[in-house]
């Protein structure tokens, strides 16, 4: 059980406040409402970049990282299709330094063009040493678009190429600033050895006299329901062939994406999951095999992906996975294999309960979507699915109507 | 009251740090257990190391063979049980291998710790070895080698620790794809039977530890679980390799891997706290003046660091980054610029002051939490080190100053004493 408090200053900043006496260390996480969903489908990647030039400096503060490092701090940050997150940890009785450098960003950005000028090159090599430079590093700037024909999911966070990066202007980056970096579309959490007291006073003192902003509407595209398979088959200079498919599912805060993780558990969770021993261990078709959700707000993607071994033809590798997926359409899971996938969700929680810094972001992740109450709630959702229900999820999900493939072929 | 925004708010720096230490038992055995109790979870790491690393072995890839098989087989539970068992009871039964080391470590919440232990303990005395899980794992490991081969930096890392440790010695070795075929079930169970034994293991347990888990621990890995002796272990040499320069090309890369560093001690030398130091202010953090120059400046890489690699009968330091293509000679030009900086000037009391408060606060992080403090412990014991080791590197951090620093810098970062390697293009 995860206890917090959670109060909203007068500007809609939301707080929400866990303390833990055993550590010397104090965690801050602001979540920004704002992702690569939020996007021009001109200026893709932009998100991302600016979460980047979060970093470049603020109105009253030269540098970002320099006072915090002095204080003994770390941070880092994310963005994603949904959200941006920033979070960091430094010694609890520097807590105060961290809300000055958070809200004095939130406050005003010091937009210096040498701040956007070394960004753009830095994301662009970003974007070549993740996506062009691996082997299947650009899986997904293929998948997207296959998959999202309306929505803004159509491109990954780091941009649809890199002429959009190249071309973003001082402008762009101000008005995005102006619309979505204030308190009214942020969660700031704190967890670690404090007094809600002490962060009501801080909250108040440092983010408080930031004025809020014109409330975003968050309307998106809608993605039409798929009506027919899609497939792609692409060749290129990679060792192995590789499937990918990904199955439309419903959105983050409905009832049945919990039985749609289930299922992804069920499917490739550790090494007694079912597509790791039939497809792996068994039919040897695989070198690797897996199963997960994409997580997004709006309704996201159930993944199947894995790597063929040599000579065995994609055909068959696509049809043993079909066939994998029909035992879980037409059986229903036993009473054993469904407690085991619970098993592992309520040991995983445990675990991931053991840091502030964790705690702090998944806190934030949850009143994002809903309730930061979640963190505790969550595992009854799970708790409480039936074998039927696993069938009937099955059965809705895995449709080749609902489907799009990506053959992913060895050119050589 | 109008807020100043502009002056940062009062700060402390990190001076003391508590430490939990962990409590030592001997078992009937002679196997050393430490345990550290903390943490407000119910639940519980154990982790059993051996001295079983890829230095001990006789062929390539055979201590990385024998522990990834560990869990597929023994005499008493097939790879499918172990892998249901585990799932079913929510725990996670992990190994891991490096060039000196090799462990197998259970997570698991507490209550279900005597469903799982059985499991530990059969792995790591009467693993089987079975012929078809040998050829599994081969084939799938050629393929996550051949996938590897396409990016720059793992040839990058696997070429760089070549040039540094030469191939005769498994610290440089870089692995071919014959050695897999090259694997043989009685090479892996003589080296399982060699080095997996309560006479060559460390158990360190950490998090919610009562009498009922250490009486588990004592029953589980006290009894029948026996020593037998490891054969006699002879060093074998280290020589760098001639090439200072290498390029490896690649005519389809759009960035480069960049390798720059030499070989160096490890943590038993003197200078190892002060050469700490040093390589925070150079690359090791996100302030650092290569990050400062060639990312936040130059706009080059996504990320460039540096840092100190200790192993049991060698180290080195090293520098590494990926660039893109067309500014590999100017990201270069600037590595060496910063080193000589190193060298030439004094670093700003300033800079340096921020570094060792950024260092404090990193510590004081590292060894919070159970399982923080179980894998700073395991990198004491790996040397024989007391906790006395942790005293020695605080006083440094904070004794150190600028002009020391230099002399360590004119000292160990010589550019003639500097390899390098690219692999891309430049």
């Amino acid at each position: 059980m995860i206890k917090f408090e959670r109060f909203e200053l007068e500007n809609g900043l939301k707080v929400i406040v866990h303390q833990d006496k055993s550590t010397p260390i104090a965690a801050i996480n602001i979540l920004y409402n704002v992702g690569s969903r939020d996007e021009n489908p001109e200026k893709t990647g932009f998100a991302h970049l600016f979460e980047h030039l979060m970093f470049g400096g603020s109105i009253n503060i030269p540098n970002y990282d320099e006072p915090l490092q002095r204080v003994g701090g770390e941070n880092n940050a994310f963005t994603s299709n949904d959200i941006t997150n920033y979070y960091l940890t430094l010694p609890k009785f520097n807590l105060e330094t961290g809300f000055w450098l958070e809200s004095d960003r939130m406050l005003s950005l010091a937009f210096t063009e040498k701040s956007l000028e070394v960004q753009r090159s830095v994301v662009i090599e970003e974007f070549k040493q993740r996506y062009l430079n691996q082997p299947y590093g650009d899986v997904w700037l293929m998948l997207r678009p296959l998959a999202y024909k309306n929505h803004p999911y159509q491109w990954p966070t780091i941009g649809k190429e890199i002429s959009h990066i190249e071309n973003a202007k001082m402008e762009d980056v101000k008005d995005f600033f102006k619309k979505y970096y204030a308190p009214n579309n942020a969660i700031l959490v704190v967890a670690g050895d404090v007094e809600v007291a002490d962060i009501k006073r801080l909250s108040e003192k440092w983010f408080g006299p930031i004025p809020k902003a014109e409330k975003v509407k968050k309307e998106f595209q809608k993605e039409p329901i798929q009506s027919e398979p899609r497939r792609l088959t692409v060749e290129k200079d990679v060792p192995l062939d590789a499937i990918y498919k990904t199955y439309h599912i419903c959105g983050r805060s409905e009832k049945e994406y919990y039985v749609a993780d289930l299922i992804s558990d069920i499917l490739s969770r550790g090494d007694s999951s079912r597509l790791y021993r039939e497809l792996v261990k068994n039919k040897k078709m695989f070198s690797e095999i897996s199963a997960y959700l994409t997580g997004d707000i709006d309704p996201g993607l159930l993944v199947i992906s894995g790597k063929l071994i040599k000579g065995i033809s994609v055909e068959l590798a696509e049809s043993a996975i079909l066939q994998e997926l029909e035992k879980i359409k037409t059986e229903l899971v036993s009473e054993n294999e469904l407690n085991k996938v619970k098993n592992k969700i309520e040991s995983s929680n445990a675990f991931s309960e053991m840091s502030v810094p964790n705690i702090a972001m998944n806190l934030a992740i949850f009143e994002n979507i809903g309730d930061a109450n979640l963190i505790n709630t969550e595992i009854d959702l799970y708790l409480n699915i039936s074998d039927q229900e696993i069938k009937t999820q099955a059965n809705l999900i895995f449709n080749e109507n609902n489907c799009s493939t990506l053959f992913y072929l060895s050119k050589n | 009251m109008i807020l100043n925004r502009s002056i940062p708010p009062e700060f402390k720096t990190v001076d003391k740090i508590e430490i939990i230490k962990a409590s030592k038992i001997t078992l009937d055995n002679n196997v050393n257990t430490y345990e550290i109790n903390a943490g407000s979870q119910d639940l519980i790491k154990l982790e059993l190391v051996f001295a079983a690393g890829s230095r001990f072995q006789e062929k390539p890839l055979l201590a990385y063979a024998v522990n990834s098989l560990l869990l597929e087989g023994t005499a008493e539970y097939t790879s499918e049980q172990i892998a249901d068992l585990t799932d079913y009871y929510g725990a996670f039964l992990q190994t891991d291998v490096d060039k000196d080391f090799a462990s197998v470590t259970l997570y698991s919440l507490n209550k279900h710790l005597a469903k799982v232990l059985p499991l530990l303990k059969s792995v790591v005395t009467e693993a089987v070895f079975p012929m078809q899980e040998i050829e599994t794992f081969i084939q799938n490991e050629k393929q996550r080698f051949l996938v590897d081969e396409k990016k720059v930096s793992s040839i990058a890392r696997k070429q760089f620790n070549e040039m540094l440790f030469g191939s005769s010695h498994p610290y440089g070795y870089n692995v071919k794809i014959n050695d897999f075929d090259n694997l043989s079930r009685e090479s892996i169970l003589e080296f399982y039977n060699q080095f997996y034994h309560a006479g060559n293991c460390t158990i360190i347990a950490a998090g919610k530890i009562s009498p009922v888990e250490q009486n588990f621990i004592t029953s589980y890995f006290g009894n029948n679980f026996q020593i037998k002796s490891s054969p006699n272990y002879l060093p074998k040499t280290i020589q760098s390799t001639n090439e200072n320069k290498k390029l490896v090309f690649r005519d389809d890369a759009v960035q480069s891997a960049i390798r720059i560093g030499r070989p160096l001690f490890n943590k038993t030398h003197p200078d190892y706290f002060g050469m700490q130091v040093l390589n925070t202010v150079l690359g090791g953090y996100f302030g650092s003046r290569l990050m400062a120059n060639i990312r936040e400046d130059k706009g080059y890489t996504y990320g460039i660091g540096s840092g100190l690699l200790s192993m049991k009968e060698a180290g080195a330091f090293f520098i590494s980054t990926e660039v893109g293509v067309e500014v590999c000679n100017d990201a270069i030009n600037e590595i060496y610029l910063e080193i000589s900086r190193l060298r030439e000037e004094l670093i700003p009391d300033e800079e340096l002051q921020l570094v060792k408060n950024f260092m404090m606060g990193v510590f004081l992080k590292n060894v919070d939490g159970p399982f923080a403090l179980a894998d700073r412990l395991k990198s004491l014991l790996e040397y024989d080190f007391g906790y006395d080791f942790f005293d020695k590197y605080i006083l440094t951090i904070k004794s150190i100053t600028p002009v020391q620093l230099r002399e360590l810098a004119i000292k160990y970062l010589n550019e003639d004493d500097l390899m390098e390697l690219v692999v891309g293009k430049k």
